[in-house]
């Protein structure tokens, strides 16, 4: 009688422990977790650990879609707001900030953020506004077979690439081997950026919202995107993201600028061959004219959390989604992207970031009319590279386009 | 009809025109007279993994508290109208007084995005609106005297451009035409020209979106015709082939004539809808070398990170209303004149 009693106690401290742990695995049990996020692997990776938290009392829902910036204003402007966690970048936050709709996670890091890094952090003022998870850039990939097939060393500057890829033109390996992302519209405007800033340009007059990329700079930045085209395939104005990476992946390319969290897709062994993948090398972004800084722009993203909800919603989603950046996340997809939590182990894929990032690279501007900026430098820059303008022009278009549409947003 | 009937007659009809039409119409209208409101701006510490600094951000409490006291913005009149992102009143006046001659003066017109995509949907629409008709017109003809079994099969193919919803119609084209996809690689073979792409180049790409627009709009032509011709009176024609009327006379002198109302319908649609020419734009990738005033209000409602410019795309809605009025003006004359010969 005592052994079976003995045994009935320790079966059910047993089956408490494991019920018990179904629930310490998250801490929560009842809110509603409602979260829009890009659509990429790094984050599918951290919202699928964060969705274990689903179950019981918790009901959570994701949204993750290329679109969510169109969606994230109106989303979290509803009382209650249509999602508890945006997941953002340094310039997807900034609507949310211009219009107040993110709570600060100060009381919630203090209370659930154990194993938080500082630098995670992202705040202003002291108030945490969004907690990042990972960093991205877009950097060089480079071809070795193909280098060495034109017996050029590995470039650390455009100019090198301009040569390198002139070698390779000249030896006939290949007509088109450098592509950048160059697609008009979000993507060409973001190289031009990336490429003012390896030049030490400002995109704007200290202090204020007055735009100031018609400059010696400026023009020189456009003219060294112009002279990379050159040796880009004639459809460089539609190559996005998708469509450079195809292109790596097929073989068509030695040299080419692309984002770090492509480096996971490409490196794998799906979609190329293995002469492709063993060749291909993530290094940091080049240099331009003799400068020392990385002609690229330092991103993170991270999560942020609505205001519009009630506090326990908040509460909930916010433990989820410290779930989901957990280290065995990051251990369990280490090569996805360049993870600044606990735990991350650079490799292969994340070469590319981490040099760039440590080579002194800079942020990507956290400033609420740098938008409207990117967005006039998307439209206004393909004449040129067209060859249908001169860069002169082309910018004072940027400017012009900039300042009518900042007055009309009330930046100036 | 007495009038009392009438009106109930077309009441629902009436009301729906106006909550689904007009109201939206003098919403956009009035938003465009709009602008927003001076956004109050702060010098914050921000930091991020990549270190600290000071950066401008928007006191966003201060800004709402603004916006609460007008919802709709500051009153800007029809300054949007005229700034540089729409009509340009003073670049144009600039360009004018410093052009060299018409070809600059031209050129720099051309520079603003506005007359720019005035330019492609003006030329796209009096380019493609001919060939649906005449194009639909003639196919119309050939199915008409086609054996009937072959009739089915004929019309079904023939409303397949149609069928196609315009962004999949597009998309699957741009691939072919890339330069590494089937129509693309084969041109460049044809011509000998590895540089021949039919995404680069400006002209080639307006070509590409005009023949585009004729192949996914022809059917509709078609296919109106062809229910017209059903309805030509057989003893008119017959009489006209008695009296000696060779084949291209009995076209020219009996059916087209008598198709007049729809060839003036389908030329009403046709100009409507290829002034707001928008999807090929999106599935061509082809902004950069071809805009039209629909992509521009894209364009701006997606806005950057949400930085979305509502005055400016209500504004540009506003100007396409008065340009499709405009292109509408001559038809409708027609109409009316022909209503009016007709009740005499």
């Amino acid at each position: 009688m005592m052994k079976m009693l003995s045994k009935i106690t320790l079966t059910s401290t047993f089956m408490f422990l494991l019920v018990h742990a179904t629930y310490a695995a998250c801490g929560i049990n009842s809110g509603s977790i409602r979260i829009l996020a890009n659509d990429f692997p790094a984050i599918h990776a951290v919202l699928s650990a964060a969705e274990k938290c689903a179950g019981g009392g918790v009901t959570f829902t994701k949204n993750t879609t290329k679109e969510h910036r169109t969606l994230v204003v109106a989303g979290l402007t509803a009382n209650p707001a249509e999602f508890t966690s945006a997941v953002v970048a340094n310039s997807s936050i900034v609507p949310l900030l211009n219009e107040g709709l993110i709570r600060p996670l100060n009381d919630l890091v203090a209370k659930h953020g154990r194993g938080l890094k500082k630098n995670q952090l992202i705040t202003i003022n002291g108030k945490i506004m969004a907690v990042a998870f990972m960093a991205n850039a877009q950097h060089l990939f480079y071809r070795k077979d193909i280098l060495d097939k034109a017996s050029v060393g590995i470039p650390k500057s455009y100019e090198e690439i301009l040569s390198a890829a002139k070698a390779i033109r000249a030896k006939g390996i290949m007509e088109y081997p450098f592509a950048l992302n160059t697609k008009t519209g979000w993507n060409l405007g973001e190289e031009f950026i990336n490429m003012y800033m390896g030049y030490k340009g400002q995109l704007f007059k200290p202090g204020t919202a007055i735009a100031s990329v018609n400059n010696a700079k400026g023009v020189a930045a456009l003219k060294m995107i112009k002279s990379l085209t050159e040796y880009s395939n004639p459809d460089f104005l539609t190559f996005d993201s998708n469509a450079t990476a195809a292109l790596w992946e097929a073989g068509k390319l030695g040299l080419a600028t692309m984002w770090g969290t492509r480096g996971g897709t490409i490196l794998d062994d799906k979609g190329s061959t293995s002469n492709i993948t063993s060749n291909t090398v993530l290094a940091s972004a080049p240099t331009v004219a003799g400068g020392s800084t990385p002609a690229t722009t330092l991103w993170w993203d991270g999560f942020t959390i609505a205001k519009n909800i009630s506090d326990k919603d908040a509460e909930a989603t916010f433990i989820a989604m410290m779930n989901g950046i957990s280290t065995e996340m990051v251990k369990a997809n280490n090569n996805e992207a360049v993870w600044l939590i606990e735990g991350f182990v650079p490799g292969k894929a994340s070469a590319g970031v981490f040099a760039s990032a440590s080579a002194g690279a800079t942020p990507y501007p956290m400033l609420p009319y740098a938008g409207l900026l990117h967005s006039a430098l998307g439209s206004e820059l393909s004449e040129f590279l067209q060859g249908n303008e001169s860069a002169q022009q082309a910018l004072a278009d940027v400017e012009a386009a900039y300042t009518a549409s900042a007055k009309e947003k009330g930046f100036l | 009809m007495p009038h009392r009937t009438f009106i109930f007659f077309i009441l629902p009809s009436l009301l729906s025109m106006i909550l689904l039409i007009a109201v939206p119409i003098f919403s956009a209208m009035t938003q465009s007279l709009f602008i927003a409101h001076k956004q109050v701006i702060r010098v914050s510490e921000t930091c991020d993994p990549f270190g600290c600094k000071k950066e401008t951000s928007v006191d966003a409490e201060a800004t709402a508290n603004l916006r609460e006291k007008e919802p709709l913005g500051i009153f800007n009149g029809f300054e949007t109208y005229t700034n540089r992102n729409h009509l340009a009143a003073a670049e144009i006046k600039t360009s004018w007084n410093v052009a060299t001659g018409w070809k600059d003066l031209f050129s720099r017109i051309m520079n603003l995005p506005f007359y720019k995509a005035l330019a492609f949907t003006i030329t796209y629409t009096f380019v493609v609106t001919p060939f649906v008709i005449i194009l639909g017109f003639l196919i119309a003809l050939g199915t008409n005297s086609l054996a009937s079994w072959l009739k089915g099969p004929t019309i079904f193919f023939s409303l397949l451009p149609m069928i196609v919803t315009p962004l999949i119609g597009s998309l699957i084209l741009f691939w072919m035409i890339d330069a590494d996809g089937i129509i693309g690689s084969t041109l460049q073979r044809i011509f000998k020209d590895n540089d021949l792409s039919l995404k680069a180049s400006p002209a080639l790409t307006w070509i590409m979106l005009i023949v585009y627009g004729i192949w996914h709009s022809t059917p509709f032509a078609f296919i109106v015709f062809y229910a017209g011709l059903q309805t030509v009176p057989q003893e008119t024609l017959e009489a006209s082939m008695l009296d000696g009327a060779s084949l291209w006379q009995q076209k020219r002198y009996v059916v087209i004539p008598y198709l007049m109302p729809l060839i003036i319908f389908v030329t009403l649609i046709q100009l409507m809808d290829n002034f707001r020419v928008f999807e090929p734009i999106v599935g061509f990738n082809a902004s950069a070398n071809a805009t039209s005033l629909s992509w521009i209000i894209f364009n701006d409602l997606r806005g950057e990170d949400a930085l979305q410019l509502f005055g400016s795309a209500a504004a540009t809605s506003m100007l396409t209303i008065i340009g499709v009025g405009i292109l509408l003006i001559p038809v409708l004359i027609m109409i009316w004149k022909e209503f009016n010969s007709k009740t005499v």
